[in-house]
C-alpha cells in the first residue's frame, strides 16, 4: 500500500463515517456512540500482529496488554450496544408493562 | 497451518476478509443511524468483527500462542460478563471505558513497535508517534471519565494557571516525541527510556486534560475520546499496513467528531468551553434573581383525575426519574391513560439523561415504544394544546428563566416550554432546587400544581387514581 493509496484510504473513510451519522435523529445518540466505540475495536486484529510477532519479554508483556484490551473494547462494545438497541421498539410490538 | 496455504494465498485471504470486514461494519453503522433497523445494526458489525478476527489468525509467522489466546479469552470474557450486568443508568460509564481499552490498545502497538526500535521510514515513525499520543490520552482521560460518572472521583481537580501546565506537559510530550521519531540512530537504553518517558507524559495529559472537567459535561469528553481513539487505530493500522484497521478507525474519527459536535450544540456548549472552562460542574454557585409566589401541592387523586379526562398528556422525564426507577411505573399510567383515550407523548431535553439519547434508552427499556418519543424541536409547539404536562425528575430544563432571565447561569439554554401547557404536574421529592442549584420558575407558576413524593412512589398512586376512575 503506498503512501498515495493509504492516504485516498483516509479521505474516502472519513466522509464515509461523516455522512453516515450526519441525519442520525438525538435518540440514538448514546446507541450510536456506544456502536462506534465498538468498531474501533478493531484494533484487535492490530494488537493481535503486533503480539504475534513479538520478540522480547517486555514486547509480549505489552503486546498481551494490548490484546487483552482491544479484545474488551470489541467485546464490551458489543454488548453493550445490542443491549441498548434491543430495547427500541415501535407502538407496534410493543410489550405488556411489567414484562421484560 | 502452514500447509493449508502458501504465505501469499492466505495474505490475499486476509486482506479480502478485511474488505469484508469494512463494508460490514459502513453497513451496520449505517443501519444504527434509524432506529428502524438499528438492532440489526449492530449485528451487521459484529459480525465483520467476528470475519476480522478470525481471518488474522492465518497471518504468516503469527506466533506466540501462548501469549495471545489467554489474552483474548480474558479480555472478551471480562468484557463480556460486565456489560451483560452493568444497569441501563450506568451505560455511559461502561462506553467509556470500553473506549479507553480501545486507545490504550493503540498505545500498547505503538510500543511495541517503538520499543523494537526498528528503523522505520519517517512518516512512518511519525504516525506511530502521534497515533501513541492520541492513544495514550484517549485511556487515561477515559478512564479519569468512567471514575467521576461510577462516583470514585467526587471532586473537580482545579488549580490556577493549570492550562498552562497542561500545554507545558503537552509541549514536552510532542518534544520527546518528535525526538523519537527523528532520532533513530539512538541506542537500544536511550530508546527505552525517551519511549518510557514519552508514554509516561502522554498519560499524565490524558489524566490533567480530564481531571477538571465536571461531570454535566463528561459525555462530551467521552464522545471525543471516542474519536481520538478511532484516529489512533487509523493511525496504528498505517504503521502496520492494515487495511482494515485504517477504515475502520478513520470512519470512527470522522463520525465521533461530528457525534461530539451535534452533543456539544445539544448541551448549548462549545467544545472549547467545555475543556478549558471547567463549567459543567454540579456544585456550580446558584445565582440569579429570586423568584417570587408560592408552590402550590395537589393530591395524588386529583392529577389521576385531571390526567384521566385530559386529551393530551405530555411527560416531561429527568434523569431523576432513571435514578428513582420509576419510569416501568410511569409507563404503567400512560398505558392506563392511552386506553382510555388519551393521546400521551413523551418530551425528552437533549441533556434529560447522562447523555444525549440516554433518556431514550431509559424509556425504551421500560417498554416505551420510540414513536411515542419526541424531542425538543417536535414537541416544544405541542405544549400549548396540551392539558398537562406531566414532569417527573426534570428540572432546570423546564425553567422559563432560561428565555427570560439573563443573569441567569442557563440563561440562552433551549427548554421544553412545560410552562405552556394548561395545567403542569411536578413531581418532585421535596423543596430543593435543581441539579444546577438555580430556582425554578416553573413552580411557582400558577397553572402548576406540586405533587410531592418518590418518583416512584407518586407514579404508583397516580396509577391507584386513575384505576379508581
Amino acid at each position: 500500500m503506498t503512501g498515495i493509496v493509504a492516504l485516498y484510504i483516509f479521505m474516502l473513510a472519513a466522509f464515509t463515517g461523516y455522512e453516515v451519522i450526519a441525519k442520525v435523529p438525538v435518540i440514538l445518540h448514546t446507541p450510536l456512540m456506544s456502536g462506534s466505540n465498538f468498531v474501533h475495536g478493531i484494533v484487535l486484529v492490530g494488537a493481535m500482529v503486533a503480539l504475534g510477532n513479538a520478540h522480547t519479554t517486555l514486547e509480549k508483556v505489552i503486546g498481551s496488554i494490548g490484546v487483552f484490551m482491544a479484545a474488551g473494547n470489541a467485546a464490551g462494545g458489543y454488548v453493550v450496544t445490542e443491549r441498548m438497541l434491543e430495547m427500541f421498539k415501535a407502538s407496534g410490538t410493543r410489550k405488556k408493562p411489567g414484562g421484560h | 497451518m502452514e500447509t493449508l496455504l502458501g504465505a501469499e494465498g492466505r495474505q490475499w485471504l486476509i486482506q479480502a476478509s478485511y474488505l469484508l470486514t469494512a463494508f460490514l461494519f459502513i453497513m451496520g453503522l449505517k443501519r444504527m443511524s434509524s432506529p428502524v433497523t438499528a438492532r440489526s445494526g449492530i449485528v451487521w458489525a459484529g459480525a465483520g468483527m467476528l470475519v476480522a478476527t478470525l481471518f488474522t489468525f492465518l497471518f504468516p509467522g503469527l506466533g506466540n500462542y501462548e501469549w495471545l489466546l489467554p489474552a483474548i479469552i480474558a479480555g472478551t470474557a471480562l468484557a463480556w460478563w460486565s456489560g451483560r450486568r452493568v444497569a441501563m443508568t450506568d451505560m455511559p460509564q461502561m462506553i467509556a471505558l470500553y473506549n479507553g481499552f480501545g486507545g490504550g490498545a493503540a498505545a500498547a502497538i505503538a510500543a511495541v513497535e517503538l520499543y523494537r526500535g526498528e528503523q522505520m521510514s519517517l512518516t512512518m515513525s511519525i504516525l506511530a508517534v502521534v497515533g501513541a499520543l492520541i492513544g495514550a490520552i484517549s485511556f487515561s482521560g477515559s478512564l479519569i471519565a468512567f471514575g467521576k460518572l461510577q462516583g470514585l472521583i467526587k471532586r473537580s481537580f482545579r488549580f490556577r494557571g493549570q492550562n498552562i501546565v497542561n500545554l507545558l506537559i503537552i509541549a514536552a510530550t510532542v518534544l520527546v516525541g518528535a525526538f523519537i521519531a527523528t532520532g533513530y540512530h539512538a541506542d537500544p537504553f536511550h530508546v527505552t527510556m525517551h519511549v518510557t518517558l514519552f508514554f509516561v507524559l502522554a498519560l499524565l495529559f490524558g489524566l490533567m486534560m480530564t481531571l477538571p472537567i465536571g461531570g454535566a459535561d463528561m459525555p462530551v469528553v467521552i464522545s471525543m475520546y471516542n474519536a481520538f481513539t478511532g484516529l489512533a487505530v487509523a493511525f496504528e493500522g498505517f504503521v502496520m499496513q492494515n487495511a482494515a484497521m485504517i477504515i475502520a478507525g478513520t470512519v470512527v474519527g470522522s463520525a465521533g467528531t461530528l457525534l461530539t459536535q451535534l452533543m456539544a450544540r445539544a448541551m448549548n456548549r462549545s467544545l472549547g468551553n467545555v475543556l478549558f472552562s471547567g463549567f459543567g460542574d454540579t456544585g456550580g454557585a446558584a445565582a440569579g434573581g429570586t423568584v417570587t409566589g408560592s408552590m402550590k401541592p395537589i393530591e395524588a387523586a386529583d392529577v389521576g383525575v385531571m390526567m384521566a379526562f385530559a386529551q393530551k398528556v405530555i411527560v416531561v422525564p429527568g434523569y431523576g426519574m432513571a435514578v428513582a426507577q420509576a419510569q416501568h411505573k410511569v409507563w404503567e399510567l400512560c398505558q392506563l391513560l392511552i386506553d382510555r383515550g388519551v393521546m400521551v407523548r413523551f418530551a425528552i431535553h437533549p441533556v434529560a439523561g447522562r447523555m444525549p439519547g440516554h433518556m431514550n434508552v431509559l424509556l425504551a427499556e421500560a417498554g416505551v415504544p420510540y414513536d411515542l418519543i419526541a424531542d425538543l424541536d417536535e414537541i416544544n409547539a405541542e405544549f400549548e394544546t396540551a392539558d398537562v404536562a406531566l414532569i417527573i425528575g426534570a428540572n432546570d430544563v423546564v425553567n422559563p428563566v432560561a428565555r427570560t432571565d439573563k443573569s441567569s447561569p442557563i440563561y440562552g439554554m433551549p427548554i421544553l416550554n412545560a410552562d405552556k401547557a394548561k395545567n403542569v404536574i411536578v413531581i418532585k421529592r421535596g423543596q430543593g432546587a435543581g441539579f444546577s442549584g438555580i430556582e425554578n420558575a416553573l413552580f411557582y407558576l400558577d397553572n402548576t400544581r406540586m405533587l410531592y413524593g418518590d418518583g416512584q412512589a407518586a407514579a404508583s398512586q397516580l396509577i391507584q387514581a386513575v384505576k379508581a376512575i
